[in-house]
């Protein structure tokens, strides 16, 4: 694309043209499917619970998504009177700025990526833990005791799982002897018994269990607990910017099911040797990890907070060390190559 | 300590959870029970306490003969009634108003009614878009009455062997 816009413009705003354009693409499909997971998500709970879910607005409730944003966008925001306001519209955008930089390093399909960057994954969880501070500031920034109990909540927990998280991904970054995660997706050629779900079958579930946590989602929601405390950190937030954290909470699921099947479930791969790769695999992949999602929020009950603390420490965090051992110790025997 | 090894292998292998998601797929399968109001509706019990409605006799007479014993029985208030003393020396009413945003539509009064006049018919969808539009006066409830007629006579003839 550079090549094609150097001919008609000058070189220096060639590239930056071509990958203002880049991120457009990547952009604008992460939004759409921001809002269709909503749909996706109150479809799938509503079949859960013998509902049948949205289906009024436009064929089959497609058209839900847009309303409910159009709606949200002609909403006032309301700027609690104590509250500091600098940092309470900070909040939003510190919450969904790196929910989106995230995706620079994605490998959609082969070559199909926005910064081929060799320590891609470790940009992926500085990114992914930045987000926090939007929650932990939300909540300091609204002067309300059940945002601040919100957010202290979601920051400890955070650091908890980030810790089983990162150790989860170190089993990947051994068998695959890369931090490139094209070249982890590369690692994984040739059908479904190389995937890394197979030899780190429990990192791969301790990996989407902190997931699920990362993302606040249920049954890890107690930085929300409605029950509890209303709503969590964005109690005070209405509007576009209550809409910020919504898109930022949703595109972060789906950043973390596309991790999941990179690191996994041999991304853009064919799961069948007489199927082509490509990104279609990618994205049917992520649907069915994002099914899960949804599938556990309609299934758990919210967590209480110190068994969310003690499955974190006490049990994450054991395990993955065992068997990153375990895997360090195998790739000295004669088993090595099932482990890379 | 075996039942320790037992619980241990349970939890790490997830079985309480995936039991629990195997439950809510097969729910993700089955029959949904939503009704799609407008299109679909619920059956109605011939009881059904709906809107009010004044009756009227076949040969066009009101059926009130204003003994207020509705008025007496309503635990809301709603209802206002005022008699006369009509040309024929019989006893009518001159005003009789039932305020539908104070009643509560427990029925008393169409329990009450000797004469069965003041029944209330199947309708539940109506509304008011002012102040005042929900407060119905006479001529409001004689013409529920006279529109919804047929349905409100077969629905008393149904009932009547267990009054």
């Amino acid at each position: 694309m550079e090549e094609f816009l150097k001919q008609y413009l000058d070189p220096n705003f060639a590239i930056t043209f071509s990958y203002l354009i880049k991120i457009f693409c990547i952009v604008i499909p992460v939004m759409i499917s921001v809002a269709y997971l909503t749909y996706f998500e109150r479809r799938v709970i509503g079949f859960m619970q013998s509902r049948i879910g949205p289906n009024r607005v436009g064929f089959f409730g497609l058209l839900q998504p847009i309303a409910d944003a159009l709606k949200l966008l002609f909403k006032e925001i309301i700027l609690p009177e104590k509250s500091n306001n600098f940092l309470f519209f900070l909040a939003p955008l510190l919450s969904i700025a790196p929910a989106l930089a995230a995706w620079a390093v994605i490998p959609f399909d082969f070559e199909m990526v926005l910064a081929d960057i060799n320590a891609g994954l470790l940009y992926v969880l500085a990114m992914t833990s930045i987000a926090v501070y939007g929650v932990i500031i939300a909540g300091w920034a609204s002067n309300s005791k059940y945002a601040f109990l919100g957010s202290l909540r979601s920051a400890a927990q955070i650091v908890s799982y980030e810790i089983a998280m990162g150790f989860s991904l170190v089993g990947v970054l051994m068998c695959a002897n890369s931090l490139n995660l094209g070249e982890i997706v590369m690692a994984q050629q040739g059908g479904i018994s190389q995937w890394y779900c197979w030899p780190l079958f429990p990192l791969f579930i301790i990996y989407f269990i902190s997931a699920v946590a990362e993302t606040n989602r249920a049954p890890f929601d107690v930085a929300e607990g409605e029950s509890e405390i209303v709503a969590g950190f964005h109690v005070e937030y209405s509007g576009m910017a209550f809409a910020l954290f919504f898109l930022a909470e949703y595109a972060n699921m789906i950043l973390v099911s596309i991790l999941a099947v990179i690191m996994f479930l041999g991304g853009w791969m064919s799961p069948f040797s007489f199927m082509s790769d490509g990104i279609f695999w990618l994205l049917a992949k992520v649907v069915f990890v994002l099914f899960f999602f949804l599938w556990f929020r309609a299934t758990f009950p919210r967590y209480r907070y110190d068994q969310i603390m003690r499955l974190g420490w006490k049990v994450f965090i054991p395990l993955t060390l065992i068997w990153i051992v375990f895997i360090g110790a195998m790739m000295q025997t004669d088993y090595a190559e099932y482990f890379h | 300590m075996k039942n320790f090894i037992f619980n241990t292998v349970k939890s790490l292998t997830l079985h309480e959870l995936l039991r629990g998601m195997s439950l809510t797929l097969r729910y993700f399968f089955s029959k949904k029970i939503t009704i799609q109001y407008p299109e679909q509706k619920t059956p109605q019990s011939p009881r059904f306490r709906g809107l009010h409605a004044l009756r009227r006799y076949p040969n066009g007479e009101e059926r009130c003969i204003a003994c207020k014993l509705c008025e007496a029985v309503c635990p809301a208030m709603a209802i206002t009634i005022e008699s006369e003393q009509r040309e024929d020396n019989t006893r009518r009413t001159t005003r009789y108003d039932i305020d539908l945003t104070k009643c509560i539509f427990c029925g008393f009064c169409e329990e009450s009614c000797p004469v069965d006049s003041i029944v209330e018919t199947r309708q539940f969808e109506y509304h008011g878009e002012e102040r005042g539009d929900l407060l119905y006066t006479k001529e409001m409830l004689l013409e529920v009455g006279k529109k919804y007629e047929k349905q409100i006579a077969k629905d008393r003839k149904q009932e009547s062997k267990f009054r």
